[in-house]
């Protein structure tokens, strides 16, 4: 079982998400839980999104990167969801679970690295997202960024859509 | 014995009132009705059961004043002067045109043209008692409606004065000196300001002692000392009682102690109120009508044919918006308690030839009795003219979306669809709020929601969207069960008025059903806990948990909504799981050491 989260505020507009999902979401066990679209007026239903945490096997956070992080809305899910006695503490409902965080970028791969726009390199901006799926006891796996969609020739977005395709049904293939 | 009597008395007006007003009450007639049938029933030409209806009624006008004082103290300084154009525009209005119009009426049944213009006048006020009683019990003081007719009697209280000094002066009787009309209003504008000097500078300090002894009845007897003090004061100059006690009331309007004056004064009021309306029909002369029906008839049409077209005329220029035109007229059309005092000074004064007098102080008496069948008749026809509107014909309607309803919920969705550029066909059945809505540039077209015809019309067939906004509940599950059933691919929203509303269109798989007072009733949940010291964010955290419970609770109703007994369990445990769950989480933040942090 893979519980996609997805939090992108405006779904319709997005151009490299939207490649990533629609190659995805089809696929047998995976069930997308699009935050956004759940919760227009950002009110969580906690109960809700840790049965569908608890039922997964692979938990995939995916969505555009913004001001080097998560949406606010995934955010906020993090704060709420993730709380002590539930995610950790006296409780660890999540250990042992796979994570897998999967980004797009607006600017292209060049803009981070030294010279370029961001300065720092894509890496410098993993660990406070991999260290919350650790903290929750989770296996955080090798992220997938994709660098400016938007400005990407179709068929080189379809194919990097692919490869996430392939990537997950692999993963249903290893773990039923 | 004399208190043997006086107990006997009570017993006959409460047990006349305790058995005619709830029947007419049962019947739709009102309570004013039923006081005047107990009148009539227990009076000197029904079962004779007291006697002396003149006495009476000079006591039970204390009512009246009683209820003037209440009137006063819902509306504050600030409030009068906003009034002040009902007051004196259309307060003169309806004197000068009614009474013109009245004294050319009288002329014609040959009265002498000052006797005539007199009468006009007396019977040209109407009955303060009557008209704001039956706003009152309809709720309409605070409507246009009730604002401009409290207006128009506002102002006749204030006319009577002058009318009630000068009649005397007309007549054959003895001519007083002429400086007796200077020194008169002299006395009244001094009165008037001593009365408001007292109430700001004496009373005002005053109640605050009284009430700071803390005795109920202390209270309540310097509450009824204020009001019997001020009228007094005011009979001493010459002046309306009811006036003084409104001006005292107004006085008392923006007091902290307006609440405890108005739970004190209103049993006074509503029972001497009620004396006064059986001391009304207790004083209709039955023998006069026997004796002259045909004019005591002709004379009661006549009162109230022209009141009442003057009015409905009046009110427009009024504001009274058109649909109550005629509730409005059928308000105020009757003859008042003035007419009695000033017919009574009239005929002392010789104004009046013959059985003028007794003729028309019964025609005015009547007038009062009839006017509660005329509200009825004037809402009904008010409805009925509603209904009989053609629909009006709607040509090739192509928006992509339809409201149906366009009151205050309606207007909300319509214009937040319009800022996105989109366009709605509209209907509405109300020609009013239609009128009105036109000014803002909608166009809105009338008809009847849930006729087939008229949805077709209104393009249902290629419409996207149905927002049912109706206020009536079941005309709005009629129209979702038409669209249903001939446009199963329209999409609806809903308005539900209430949580069976919502059951029952949550039966017929509407599942975009919004209760209308939920959302804005969660925001001033969390107003009220803010000012009770939780933190903005928090009390916007509870109201998300309050509403996720809630719409659970909801949910779980839908299989039993026709079951009350079951929704009433349901409901409660519900509530009762959600305090237990808010309990635990206190309870866990209370214990949480943030060992794990460190």
């Amino acid at each position: 079982m893979i519980t996609l989260i997805y939090a992108h505020p405006h779904p319709h507009r997005s151009v490299g998400s939207r490649a990533l999902l629609t190659a995805v979401r089809d696929l047998p066990g995976l069930s997308v839980r699009s935050l956004y679209d759940l919760y227009p007026d950002l009110s969580i239903d906690v109960d809700a999104e840790r049965a569908a945490l608890v039922a997964a096997r692979l938990v995939i956070w995916q969505h555009p990167l913004y001001w080097y992080g998560v949406p606010a809305l995934l955010k906020l899910w993090f704060e709420s969801v993730l709380t002590e006695g539930w995610a950790f503490g006296s409780q660890r409902a999540l250990a042992g679970k796979d994570c897998l965080w999967v980004t797009t970028t607006g600017g292209a791969r060049d803009a981070f690295s030294p010279g370029g726009r961001h300065e720092l390199p894509f890496e410098a901006f993993v660990p406070p997202v991999a260290q919350t799926a650790r903290f929750c006891g989770m296996n955080f796996l090798t992220p997938i960024v994709v660098y400016g969609p938007h400005r990407m020739a179709a068929d080189v977005l379809q194919r990097h859509a692919g490869d996430y395709k392939a990537l997950l049904a692999d993963y249903g293939a290893r773990h039923g | 014995m004399a208190e043997g009597s006086l107990l006997t008395d009570t017993l006959i007006y409460l047990g006349a009132a305790v058995v005619c007003v709830p029947v007419a009450k049962r019947l739709g007639l009102g309570s004013v009705l039923g006081y005047l049938i107990a009148g009539v029933a227990i009076g000197p030409w029904g079962l004779r059961l007291v006697g002396d209806p003149q006495s009476t009624l000079h006591f039970a006008e204390f009512g009246v004043v009683l209820m003037l004082f209440l009137i006063g103290l819902e509306i504050d300084l600030n409030r009068l002067t906003a009034l002040r154009r009902a007051v004196f525009g259309g307060g003169s209005m309806q004197m000068l045109v009614c009474g013109a119009l009245l004294a050319a009426a009288f002329v014609s049944f040959r009265l002498p043209w000052i006797g005539a213009i007199v009468a006009a006048l007396a019977v040209a006020m109407s009955s303060t008692a009557i008209a704001t009683q039956t706003l009152n019990e309809k709720n309409q003081l605070g409507t246009a409606l009730g604002r401009t007719a409290f207006g128009v009697l506002l102002f006749q209280d204030i006319v009577a004065i002058p009318l009630i000094a000068v009649v005397p002066l007309l007549g054959s009787g003895e001519r007083q000196p002429g400086s007796s009309a200077w020194i008169a209003t002299a006395t009244a504008l001094a009165a008037i300001a001593g009365v408001i000097a007292l109430g700001r500078f004496v009373m005002r300090p005053l109640i605050r002692v009284i009430a700071a002894v803390d005795v109920r009845e202390i209270f309540t007897a310097f509450a009824l000392l204020l009001v019997i003090g001020v009228a007094l004061v005011m009979t001493f100059a010459g002046l309306s009682m009811g006036l003084g006690a409104f001006l005292v009331g107004a006085l008392f309007a923006s007091s902290e102690y307006r609440h405890a004056l108005e739970g004190d004064i209103e049993p006074f009021k509503g029972l001497l109120l009620g004396l006064f309306f059986i001391a009304i029909g207790m004083s209709i002369d039955v023998g006069l009508i026997g004796a002259q029906p045909g004019t005591l008839a002709l004379l009661v049409a006549t009162i109230l044919a022209v009141k009442g077209v003057a009015l409905a005329l009046l009110a427009r220029r009024l504001g009274v918006p058109a649909r109550e035109r005629w509730l409005f007229a059928a308000l105020l059309a009757q003859g008042g308690e003035f007419a009695f005092v000033v017919l009574g000074a009239a005929r002392d004064a010789q104004v009046l030839p013959g059985t003028w007098g007794a003729l028309l102080n019964a025609a005015v008496a009547l007038s009062m009795a009839a006017t509660p069948l005329l509200v009825i008749g004037a809402e009904r026809w008010a409805t009925r003219r509603a209904a009989q509107r053609e629909d009006d014909v709607i040509e090739d309607a192509q928006a992509p979306v339809i409201i149906a309803g366009f009151g205050r919920y309606g207007q909300i969705i319509g214009r937040m669809l319009r800022v996105h550029g989109v366009s709605a066909t509209v209907l509405d059945h109300d020609p009013d709020n239609i009128e009105l809505v036109a000014r803002f540039g909608y166009k809105v077209f009338y008809g009847d929601a849930t006729r087939l015809d008229l949805l077709q019309a209104a393009g249902a067939a290629n419409a996207r969207l149905l927002v049912v906004a109706i206020d009536q509940i079941e005309d709005s599950l009629k129209l979702v069960d038409l669209a249903r059933t001939h446009f199963p691919n329209l999409q609806m929203v809903v308005r539900a008025r209430n949580v069976r509303h919502w059951l029952e269109l949550a039966a017929r798989g509407i599942d975009t059903a919004e209760r209308e007072t939920f959302e804005s009733a969660l925001r001033t949940g969390r107003q009220a806990l803010e000012r009770l010291g939780m933190a903005p964010y928090e009390a916007r955290e509870l109201a998300d948990t309050f509403r996720r419970n809630n719409q659970a609770t909801l949910q779980a109703m839908r299989p039993h909504f026709q079951d009350q007994e079951k929704l009433v369990a349901l409901a409660r445990s519900g509530l009762n799981e959600l305090e237990e769950n808010l309990r635990r989480d206190r309870e866990a933040r209370g214990q949480s050491v943030k060992q794990d942090w460190e």
